[in-house]
């Protein structure tokens, strides 16, 4: 059970990064469209995410729920000294999320909608960045529950250059991910054509920033070369990420947005899988060499195993009827198209 | 402000805003169900623009309630990690299923609110009873964790060590019937009360008094069933806390002395330093009988208790009596809106029972939060019932008092956002939803 239970773990990070990162990326484009054509883009936006959103960042609850029921120890030590990081991503939740349903639902569409989209634009912004920059403070090594003072216990645990450049590293993603995923959601190629050409900037921006934290490990001495290519894993899933961006710049001009979506995902499920796979089951790296592993850490048997049942159970009954939302609206928006 | 004391003041911030919300999310639904329910069953547009006008309503604060909720998960751990690191494995249970009923309930509501004219209309109906049926589990689901942290089990705690942990147990504790119950009556008879002032209010003002009339009985019927059924509950909560939380009930009734034949005190103002309370109206034996069921037994008093395991009296006290005489008054209300349903139709049209129900518009929800302090702040020193010390569970990291004061402006803004939109609804109403077929809706 234990290892159904860290697959769930690992499914909802991802799921929460691809489903959320998009939902993210969609006010993260905003903040990068010209005026005249934020309202198209915000229109289309809703359009796609407006349904799942509610849904979307169930993830991330089911990832804390997990992680304070089956590993209380790993939960409490990130909420220690990763509280200012975690405090700041959840005003950046908090905004977002108000922001987001606010300007939809305001009876009255007048001048609070600019306040609204503002804090909505800056929220998507900030969330991911500090998502990024506590997955990367989980493996710096600066996390040191020896520390005796405020700075080195709960700032530099955080604040340095690797987990910063992983920040940016999300952010981008996150943008990325919205592009490509908005261009199947319109019928007009002028805006399908401005979708693209976001998709391609935001691919690259996330290649730069890709760069930017190997600099940064460098930097900070974290053998992140040696997690990517010193196994078979860490180098296969290396090169099919490669191939199929590079698949993907030679797909944009083609209709098939199913596949460049397929394609992206298929990528952020690559970065997870390297980063994840070299130090499992350790997910927290600790000053001085020590760990907190998902195995050792692990709670008592028989809670794993009813959380592993409650995990079993409760998909059974949710991902068919997530499975059937996405489609009866994915049904509806192509007739729509159809008939356009 | 002292790290502790911030850290309280912030959870107890945090629940406080939660709960408004999740009791209209887990209510508001089964509102929205009926008026639809009488669209399609009488095709009168009228309750279609109702069903639509409240979904509206619904998304507005479920997704505030979402935001706050997720918040909480985190703030568990943020705020109380030596809690959290003990009881994360036994009282996780109810977090990990209510995950689920979370799960569908966003998943029903994805489907209602974007699902006008795409699905079949009984299908496109269901997944809205859906939304308040996984809403309402997933309430009495985590409420169940809370009356863990009351009436303890599922765990031996021996030597400082939780050992022989059962989580399945552990959710199932004595205290979770009575407290789920007495939750779920609550947020009905708070979220009735309210949504049925304001359309009350509305009728006063004459404005849409069709739309604001039909709106106006479909909660309070909701409202007034709860509101009858509520002191029940709280009778049955307790006889239960007497038994399981002496300390908390001799809190709750500011009781000081171990006594035959208890007097029930009402009003007053207790004097901790001479364990008495000044100008109260009492009714001898009446706290025997309503706790044992026999007018001469016995009441543990504070006496019994050791001084540092005593919760703070006065403010227990206070929040219990302001809780029950709420829930009398709002009882009252209730009979006075039956007998108007049934015997005296005039009524119903009348300015006084009007007025009376925009003026209990915020009662039951002063009623939820009074209650809530009873069984959190009675249950103090202790986090975990006689077990962990609620100061023994706090974070290391000082410097808390800054992120209360950034959470009490956030929800501040937060509430002030939502009233504002609120108010912009309903202003709204006759542009939007009385005329028939708007076809900007
Ligand atoms: C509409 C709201 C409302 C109303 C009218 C009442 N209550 Fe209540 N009460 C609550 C809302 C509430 C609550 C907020 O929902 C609490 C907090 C914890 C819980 O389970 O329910 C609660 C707790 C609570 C507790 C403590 C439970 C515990 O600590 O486990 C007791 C003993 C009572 N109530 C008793 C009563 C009585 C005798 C009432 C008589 C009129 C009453 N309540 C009306
Ligand atoms: C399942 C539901 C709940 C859980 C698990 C829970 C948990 C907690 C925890 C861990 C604390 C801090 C420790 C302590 O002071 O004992 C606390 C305190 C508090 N909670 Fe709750 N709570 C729940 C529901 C609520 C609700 C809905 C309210 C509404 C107002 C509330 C009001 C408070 C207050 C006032 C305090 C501070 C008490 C004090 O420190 O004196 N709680 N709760
Ligand atoms: C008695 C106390 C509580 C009740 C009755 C309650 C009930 C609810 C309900 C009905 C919702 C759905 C939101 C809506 O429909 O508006 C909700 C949301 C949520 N609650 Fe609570 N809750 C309580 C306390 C807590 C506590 C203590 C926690 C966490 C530790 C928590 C975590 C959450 C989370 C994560 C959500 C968001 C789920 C979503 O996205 O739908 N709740 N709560």
């Amino acid at each position: 059970m234990l290892y159904v239970v860290i697959l769930f773990l690992w499914i909802a990070i991802l799921l929460y990064l691809v489903l959320g990162g998009a939902d993210f990326g969609a006010g993260i484009l905003e903040l990068f469209t010209s005026d005249k054509n934020k309202d198209k883009t915000r229109k289309t936006m809703y359009r796609a995410i407006g349904p799942i959103w509610e849904a979307n960042h169930m993830w991330l609850i089911i990832t804390i729920v997990i992680l304070f029921v089956g590993f209380p120890q790993i939960y409490t030590t990130m909420s220690i000294y990763l509280h200012i990081p975690l405090l700041l991503m959840l005003m950046g939740i908090i905004a977002r999320g108000t922001a987001f349903t606010f300007r939809h639902y305001d009876a009255v569409k007048d001048e609070m909608q600019i306040v609204y989209n503002k804090i909505f634009v800056y929220s998507s912004f900030i969330t991911p960045f500090f998502l990024g920059i506590i997955a990367g403070s989980a493996v710096t090594r600066r996390i040191d529950p020896n520390a005796n003072n405020f700075l080195d216990a709960y700032i530099f645990s955080w604040l340095n250059v690797f987990s910063l450049a992983v920040g940016l590293f999300t952010v981008a993603i996150c943008g990325f991910l919205a592009a490509v995923f908005i261009i199947g959601q319109t019928p007009d190629m002028t805006e399908r054509k401005r979708f693209i050409r976001k998709a391609k900037t935001f691919n690259i921006a996330a290649v730069l920033a890709g760069g930017l934290v190997f600099i940064a490990s460098l930097y900070e001495k974290i053998p992140l070369l040696n997690w990517v290519f010193d196994n078979p894993v860490g180098i296969t899933a290396f090169s099919l990420a490669t191939l199929s961006v590079i698949y993907l710049w030679r797909i944009w001009s083609t209709d098939k947005t199913n596949l460049m979506r397929a394609l992206a995902g298929f990528q952020v499920t690559m970065i997870l899988l390297i980063t994840t796979w070299k130090h499992y089951p350790n997910i927290i790296l600790l000053k001085g060499g020590g760990y907190l592993s998902l195995i050792e850490e692990r709670g008592n048997d028989k809670t794993i195993a009813a959380l592993g049942w409650a995990l079993l159970l409760g998909s059974l009954f949710i991902l068919p009827s997530l499975f059937y939302l996405i489609y009866s609206f994915q049904k509806t928006k192509e007739e729509a198209l159809r008939n356009h | 402000m002292d790290d502790f004391i911030a850290a309280r003041s912030q959870m107890a911030l945090s629940l406080g805003f939660h709960i408004i919300f999740s009791c209209i999310g887990m209510v508001m639904p089964f509102f929205m169900a009926v008026s639809h329910y009488l669209f399609l069953k009488t095709n009168e547009v009228m309750y279609r623009n109702i069903t639509k006008a409240w979904s509206k309503g619904v998304a507005i604060f479920f997704a505030t309630g979402a935001v706050s909720g997720t918040v909480l998960s985190f703030e568990l751990g943020l705020l109380w990690p030596k809690f959290m690191e003990h009881a994360g494995p036994i009282f996780g249970m109810p977090f990990s299923l209510e995950g689920t009923a979370f799960f569908i309930e966003a998943i029903a509501l994805g489907f209602y609110l974007y699902g006008w004219d795409r699905f079949n209309k009984w299908f496109h109906w269901f997944t809205g009873v859906i939304v308040g049926i996984s809403g309402l589990a997933s309430g009495i689901l985590v409420v169940a964790a809370n009356a863990w942290m009351n009436n303890p089990a599922g765990f031996d705690f021996i030597d400082g060590k939780y050992l022989n942990i059962d989580p399945i147990k552990a959710m199932f504790n004595d205290a979770w019937f009575s407290q789920a119950l007495h939750m779920s009556i609550a947020a009905f008879a708070a979220t009735g009360f309210a949504v049925a002032g304001v359309h009350a209010f509305m009728i006063l003002k004459k404005q849409n008094v069709a739309f604001h009339t039909k709106s106006f009985r479909i909660a309070a019927i909701f409202g007034a069933v709860a509101a009858v059924l509520q002191p029940l509950s709280g009778d049955i909560s307790a006889k239960f806390i007497a038994k399981s939380q002496p300390a908390k009930l001799a809190a709750m009734e500011a009781h000081f002395h171990t006594q035959k034949a208890a007097p029930l005190i009402i009003g007053g103002i207790p004097d901790i330093k001479n364990e008495k309370v000044d100008g109260a109206l009492r009714i001898p034996g009446m706290l025997s009988f309503m706790v044992n069921g026999d007018f001469d037994s016995e009441v543990k008093g504070l006496d019994q208790i050791p001084k540092e395991d005593q919760p703070p009296v006065a403010v227990t006290h206070y929040a219990f009596q302001l809780m029950v005489g709420l829930g009398m008054l709002m009882m009252g209300i209730a009979l006075a809106f039956f007998i108007a349903l049934w015997r005296k139709k005039s009524w119903l049209s009348q300015k006084w029972l009007l007025w009376l129900f925009t003026l209990a518009t915020p009662l039951g929800f002063i009623a939820v939060e009074a209650g809530w302090i009873v069984t959190e702040v009675g249950r103090q020193p202790w986090i975990i019932q006689g077990i962990m010390r609620t100061k023994d569970a706090v974070t290391p990291m000082p410097g808390i008092q800054y992120s209360f004061y950034l959470f009490s402006a956030v929800y501040v803004s937060l509430s002030l956002i939502v009233i504002f939109m609120l108010y912009r609804q309903i202003k709204m109403v006759p542009k939007i939803y009385d005329i028939p077929n708007n076809p900007k809706m």
